[in-house]
Parts: structure tokens; sequence; C-alpha cells
């Protein structure tokens, strides 16, 4: 490789190069015809040396040792001054350190001599100093002190010098130094002359580099092809598209002889005919995958004076221009899609606002109305044919509603709702409307309109005012209820107490009469027991109207303990201190104990008493004390109002309701129907004058019937006036325990 | 007192004289020997003093009702055995009860003749012990009623 433009050539010292070669030309040189064949050889020498060097360093360093070997220069230093440098530097020295290579002379110093002697072409001596002032003009150089030569190097003709020899030695220059001079110059510009060429030749070669690298970089094929179409110049991009090596696959081989036919095709038929470039769309095979291409062709005939016509195709892939224009355009399909769509969408909406019957009304940032429905329009709105009055209403109206707005506008709130007192334009009527206002908005968050809906409170009013009047007339109702409700409590205490002292009322004569009736009957006992002890002539005989007089108030004595026992009793049930004893036992039996202890009054009056039931008759569980004293009871009334005939007891189960069904039957007086109930009443006869044919307290019965609820049955009686009677007493079967 | 080896001893309590005469008159023209007593103190007494074969107990008594004096006796050792028959003008449910619980044997209501009495006295001292702690109290059936 050839080395460009030295700066610091490479120095060659002595010895270094080994000094090789076969003479093989011969070389005559006519200026120098010496004296000997030695001369001759020694220059043929160096002309071999030269011979093949392509290094300055390296014909300066076999130059410097031939004149020391050959005229005996014990020291020489070679200068040359590169392209584009201002100052000589050593190539070359001979007989000297290797400290000489940092020495250089700038061509600038023109006070320096040796530049002189460089410039001017000049051969200079510079003889040993013997004074310091003698030293001073000389210039300073690797020599030193040693007296020298400075002789310029250079072809003739040439502008500049190639640089300058610095030779040792005191004695004049010998005559072959000019030939070696000569020879040195013309290699030297010789190597030169090579050095610049081979530059040029680098730089062309990198620019050509640098072209292809451009159009590599390039991501549209870009190709020259000759006038037939055959490709000479492609770059990466293009290759791709146009050629395939034998070693790759089947589809891509056809790929690309597909795309080489449609690209000359291309071509032929147009790019020769017209100059210029021309713009065609070209649709190729992508080799790689085999899917579409579709390129945009720029072609431009070129002529070359030197190569004919060809023509420079550039290639613009506008596969994906085409997807962006085709996705463009669905887009603008479906903008316009969608803006049909809103616009249903907004038409709809304008049916629904108007549909409501609240006025509706949208007002934008600025305060303007954008739109309202009919209801709207109504209250905001002149009519055509308005009088003035309804104008001032109208206008009344807008500027309500307007300060609503603003007061909405400036505040922060998303929402607001209040009241305004709007007048009604038809009728001129205040109609006070509610209205609740939102904010719209965008997605930004800028507002972009604000809707009213506007709700008229009068229908609302009324209802309240209706409501209110209602409820004032609920109160006073309530009032009135609760003043009766207490009163009705009132009377309730007072009812409340009453009952109560009542039943202590009742409570203290059921007690009194308790009382009494112990009372009553311990001188009874006396009275009873004394009449009885004489009867029976216990203190001595009684003669007989005596004895007819005792008995008589023996007789009238258990009548009054009758009496005593039956107030007794019912003071007993009224007090509920009437226990029951409840036990099972046979009725047949007790109807004929009741028959038994009643017998002496059958025998008396002289009547017949019938027992009517089955002997196997069901045995009851009931209180058996209550429904014996039922039945004397029963009996003995029986007997007391019969005078002929007879009773008949009866007795029978009901299956079906569980109960004993007793009665006593007589063919007595009877009892007229009006009067079949008040017969259970207390201290109740029939015959209440004082003169009644029959005795007793009237309490019989009525104690019989409180008896018989007791023990949770009832006495019913079915009579016919001169007939009889027949009295029914129904037990259930089971008392309560 | 005279001792009487056929004739049973009744210790009769009533706070009512004219009842107390006319029963002792008639109990012992039937053959039996009164003590008698006003209170329920005096019960208790005559009844340590005369062990009479039967006690006829009022109920309602000064110084000591009947009930508690019944008590008293039947907790007596020396009483214990001895029956006693309840006489009361109170014929108010739950006396006889509370006669019963207070350890009477039988349950007379005044008011009772006087050979009524004499029968109920034979029944019980000539009946079976045991039954006589059985038997319900009643009323006599001779005062039934019959309005």
């Amino acid at each position: 490789m050839a080395v460009g433009a030295p700066r610091r050539p490479a120095v060659k010292r002595n010895g270094s190069a080994p000094y090789t070669g076969v003479p093989r030309v011969r070389v005559a040189v006519g200026e120098s015809a010496g004296d000997d064949g030695d001369l001759l050889a020694s220059r043929v020498r160096l002309l071999e040396g030269f011979i093949g060097r392509g290094e300055i360093a390296d014909c300066a360093q076999i130059g410097l040792q031939w004149l020391g070997a050959v005229l005996g220069i014990r020291q020489s230093i070679c200068l040359i001054r590169p392209e584009n440098e201002q100052a000589l530097f050593v190539v070359a020295a001979y007989g000297l350190g290797s400290a000489v290579t940092r020495y250089s002379v700038s061509v600038e110093d023109w006070r320096n001599p040796l530049v002189s002697a460089y410039t001017n072409r000049k051969e200079l001596f510079f003889p040993a100093p013997h004074s310091a002032a003698d030293r001073k003009r000389r210039p300073v150089t690797p020599l030193e002190d040693a007296a020298f030569h400075a002789v310029p190097l250079g072809v003739p003709g040439s502008e500049e010098g190639a640089g300058l020899l610095l030779l040792e030695g005191a004695s004049a220059l010998p005559s072959e130094l000019h030939w070696f001079v000569t020879v040195f110059s013309q290699k030297l510009d010789q190597i030169l002359r090579q050095q610049i060429l081979a530059e040029g030749d680098r730089k062309q070669g990198r620019e050509r580099t640098l072209l292809y690298n451009i159009i590599n970089a390039v991501s549209d094929p870009i190709l020259l092809t000759d006038t037939e179409g055959r490709l000479l110049i492609a770059n990466a991009r293009a290759l791709t598209l146009f050629t395939a090596s034998e070693e790759e696959g089947e589809g891509r081989r056809v790929a690309v002889r597909m795309n080489n036919m449609l690209l000359s095709s291309a071509l032929s038929s147009k790019a020769i005919e017209e100059t210029g470039a021309t713009r065609r769309e070209l649709l190729l095979v992508n080799p790689a995958d085999g899917s579409d291409l579709v390129f945009e062709l720029l072609s431009t005939v070129t002529e070359d004076p030197r190569q004919g016509s060809g023509v420079v195709s550039i290639l613009r892939n506008v596969t994906d221009l085409r997807r962006a224009s085709e996705e463009i355009e669905e887009n603008y399909r479906k903008m316009r899609i969608a803006e049909v769509q809103a616009r249903a969408e907004s038409d709809r909406l304008n049916l629904i606002i108007d549909s409501v019957a609240d006025p509706i009304v949208v007002t934008d940032a600025g305060g303007g109305t954008s739109l309202m429905n009919e209801p709207a329009e109504r209250l905001f709105t002149i009519p055509v044919d308005a009088s003035e009055i309804e104008q001032r209403w109208v206008q009344a109206n807008d500027a309500h509603f307007s300060s609503f707005i603003a007061g909405m506008l400036v505040s922060s709130d998303q929402r607001r709702g209040g009241e305004i007192g709007l007048t009604d334009p038809r009728t001129g009527e205040p109609m006070p409307v509610e209205a609740i206002a939102g904010k719209i908005l965008s997605e930004h968050g800028e507002l972009t309109a604000v809707v009213t809906i506007l709700h008229d409170r009068r229908e609302a009013l009324e209802r309240q005012r209706l409501y209110s009047q209602l409820q004032v007339a609920a109160d006073g109702l309530e009032r009135k209820i609760q003043a009766a409700t207490a009163d009705i409590a009132q009377q309730n205490e007072l009812l409340r107490r009453q009952a109560i002292e009542l039943e202590q009322a009742s409570a203290l004569k059921s007690q009194f009469l308790a009382n009494m009736s112990h009372e009553f009957r311990t001188p009874l006992n006396a009275m009873l027991g004394y009449t009885s002890m004489l009867l029976q002539g216990v203190a001595g005989p009684v003669e007989p109207p005596v004895k007819r007089q005792l008995g008589r108030i023996e007789s009238n004595g258990r009548h009054l303990l009758t009496i005593i026992n039956e107030i007794l009793d019912i003071s007993r049930i009224e007090a509920g201190r009437m226990p029951l004893q409840i036990s099972t036992f046979k009725v047949p039996d007790l109807v004929n104990e009741v028959k038994a202890e009643l017998e002496p009054i059958i025998m008396q009056r002289k009547l017949s008493v019938t027992i009517e039931m089955p002997r196997d008759l069901d045995p009851i569980t009931s209180d058996r004390q209550k429904v014996k004293q039922i039945l004397l009871n029963l009996l003995s009334n029986a007997l007391k109002f019969t005078h002929q005939g007879g009773v008949t007891i009866a007795g029978k189960r009901n299956a079906r309701e569980k109960t004993m069904v007793l009665s006593v039957a007589d063919t007595g007086i009877g009892i007229a129907g009006a009067d079949q109930d008040r017969i259970f009443e207390d201290f109740r006869q029939l015959d209440n004058s004082p003169t009644r044919a029959y005795g007793g307290t009237g309490l019989g019965l009525s104690i019989c019937r409180r008896l018989a609820q007791m023990l949770d049955g009832r006495i019913s009686v079915q009579s016919q006036v001169g007939k009889g009677s027949t009295f029914t007493l129904t037990l259930p079967t089971k008392g309560r325990k | 007192m005279t001792t009487k080896p056929d004739r049973p001893r009744v210790l009769l309590v009533d706070d009512y004289p004219d009842a107390r005469e006319m029963y002792t008159e008639y109990l012992e023209f039937s053959g039996f020997d009164v003590v008698e007593a006003g209170n329920g103190m005096e019960a208790l007494q005559r009844a340590v003093d005369a062990s009479p074969d039967i006690i006829l107990m009022d109920l309602s008594l000064p110084v000591m009702d009947g009930w508690e004096a019944t008590r008293r006796l039947k907790a007596d050792a020396r009483t214990a055995s001895i029956p006693v028959v309840a006489l009361t003008g109170h014929a108010l449910a739950g006396i006889s009860e509370g006669a019963k619980k207070a350890g009477c044997d039988a349950f007379v209501t005044k008011p009772c003749l006087p050979e009524d009495l004499v029968r109920e006295i034979r029944r019980i001292l000539d009946g079976p012990p045991s039954a006589q702690s059985n038997k319900k109290p009643r009323r006599s059936g001779k005062y039934a009623k019959t309005s």
C-alpha cells in the first residue's frame, strides 16, 4: 500500500536496510565517462537500489549510504518537504544519532539560509565557525560546528524544490554528486507523482463506495438499466427484488423472474421514447413472502457519452401509502355513518325533548339559548300576535331565567336547583317554577352547555294548599277524637271504679249474708233443738194440744232454716266461694237417694213418683252434691205444685252431644209461656202477692240454674198451664275437673 | 264427775251457753257422761283431766278457737287418739276443709237437732277407727232444703 503524504516520514537509519539486488539494466552515463569502471559500477548499484522502491525514506537512505560509501561523505541528512507542509522534515540520515529525526526546518523562516537554499535552488557552503559571531550566522543543524554543504533537491521545470541535502565536508563537492542529485531528484519526483496518482485513485474509490453506501441506504429500490432493460447497477433493496442466487428457494426465484419481466416491460414500453422522469405504478411480488407490493416507478433516461444511454429507476413503495389511503377512505366512510347516526340521535333527542311536558332549555357556555322545547318556547318566546302586556311577561320571564342561568354559569356547582317566579304568558297569572340545571362538560372538562328543566309548581302548590287544609281539618278531627277518647277513658275509669265499688259492695253483701246466716243459725239451732226435745218428752210428758203447737214451731223453724240456707247458697255462688267437688257417680243411685229423702213429702202429698231410666246408664263425672241439690229442688218443686197425678224422673244419654239429660215432669198447675223465663230469676215466684198460695223464698230455681251453669250444664222448662211442667237438666257426661 | 264404766264420756265445747246446755241435757238424757268447756283453752284442760271418749268442738270460740284447740289436742300424745267432731254454724266452703286440716275426724253443721248429733256420736264411737278419718264431712240430711 502506498504511503500518502506522510507528515513524519519513517526514517531508515544506516545499515537497517539490506542493500541487495542484482543489476539487470545497464545504464550508460555519458557525462561521467570516468577513468575507470568502478564509478560506473557504483552508479549501477545506486540505480539498482532505487528500482522497485516506492518509498521516499527508503530511497533517501539508500542514497545517503551510497554517498558515504562511494563519495566518502561521513555525515549527511536528507530533508523533504511533504505536500501541503510548511517545513522540511528529516526522512533519512547517515552517520548521525537517532535524535536527528526531530530536526526540521520551517520554510517560512526566511532568515534561515537553508530556506533560501531550498527556495532558490542554490547550493550553499557553511564552513566551520571560528568565532561565536560565525556560529550565529550559521543555521543550527544536527551537524553542529562541522563544515557542510546544503544542496537543493528537485527536478528542473517544477515550481518548488523537493527538499534539501545537508552534506558534511569542507572540501568542494565532487562532480559525481551532481549526477547523484539529478538521479535522486528524478526518483523523488517519480515517487511523489506516483503517490499523488495513488491518492487520486483512492479518493475515487472512496467516493464510489460512498455513493454505493448512499444508494444502498435508500430504502427505495434504485437501479440503473441499459436500453435493453438489463440490470447494470442496483442497490441492496433492489437486489432483493430483482436478483436471486441458485441456492435460493424456487418460490423466490420465480418471484424474482416475474419482477424482472414486469420491470422490463414497464421500462421498455415507455422509458426509451420519453425523455425525462415518468411516474407510473408498478405492481411487484415480494420474494420474501409472495405478498403484493405496489411501487411508484420513477424512471429517468441518462445519457452517458461513454456508455450510451441508460435508465435510472427509483421505485417508491406505496403499498403502505395505498393501505393508508384505503384506511382514510374507510375512516371517512365510518365518520359519515357516525354523522348520520348522530343526526338521527339528535333528531330523536329533539323529539324526546319536545315530548316532555316540562319546559327544557339548553344554554351554551356563553349564556345563549341553543335549544328549547315547545313548552319552553311558550314561556320565553314572544308569539306573533302577542299583545304588549304579553310581550312584557315573556321578557320578564326571559330576564328571570337569564339571571338564574348567569348564576349557574359563574358558580362552580355541577348542578343547581332553584325556584323562579315566572308569569304564564297566556293568562298572566304567576307561575312559580322549580328549575333544575345541570352543566354538560366536554371530555376536557370545558363547559359546553347547561341543560335546565323547569317544573311548573302551581299544581304542587295547590295540592300543598289543599293538603294543608286537609291537615288542619284532620288535626281538628283528631283533637275532637282525642277529646272524645279522653272523655271515654274518663268514663271508663269512672265505670271501672264503680265496678270495683260494686264488686266490693257485692263482696261485702255476700260476707254480710254469710255472717248473718251464721248468726241466724245459732239461735235457730237452740230453738229447733229445744222444740225437738220437748216433742220427744225429754223434760216430761206433753199434752196433745201442746204437742201440736210445738209442731208448728218446729215446721216454721225449719222453713226459716231453709230460707237462710238458700240465701247462703246464693251469696256463696255470687262470692265465688262454692268450689266444685268432681267425682264419677251413677245417676240412678243418686235419683233413688233424692226420692228417698223426699219420701215423707211424697207420702204426705199422696203422689206417685216414677223413675224411668236404664239401670246400666253410664256413670257421669260431675259434682255429685250439686247435682243432687238441683234434683232435690226440682223434685220438691214438682211435688209442691202438683195436686194430683204424679211426677216422672227420666234419665238418658245423648251420645252425640256427650251429655246426660235428666228431666222431672209433673202433672201440676203449669207455667204460662211468658213467665217461663222469669221463673229462674232471683226471688221470683209467679205469685208475688203477700197471700200467695205457695211458700218458699223464690230462690230455688235461680240456685238450680246457677249450679247447672257451674257444672257446664243448663236447665230448661217446657210447660202448659193446667197440664204440667217438665224441667230438663242437661249435663256434660265428663264435667271439667 | 262420776265414774261411769258403761256411760261414754263426751267433751262438749261451745261458747253459746244455750246450745251447750241443750246438748248437755239431751246427751245426758241419751245416756252420755258430759263434760263442758266454753273455749279452746278450757277444752285442752278438760280433755287431759277428763279423758273423754269423744270431743264435740265448736270452731268459733273465744280465747282459743276450735281449729287451734284441735291442732293442739292432736299434737298431744295424751289426747291425740280422741276423735274430734267439728260442730259449727259456719256453712261457707273452706270451713270444713280447715277443720279437717286441723285434725277433726268429722264435721257436723249447726243447726243440728240433738237426736241427730247423738246418732252421729254413736256412729263414730261404734264405727271402725280407720273409717272415721276417711269420713267425709256432711251436712245433716234432716235439714236439706225443701223450698
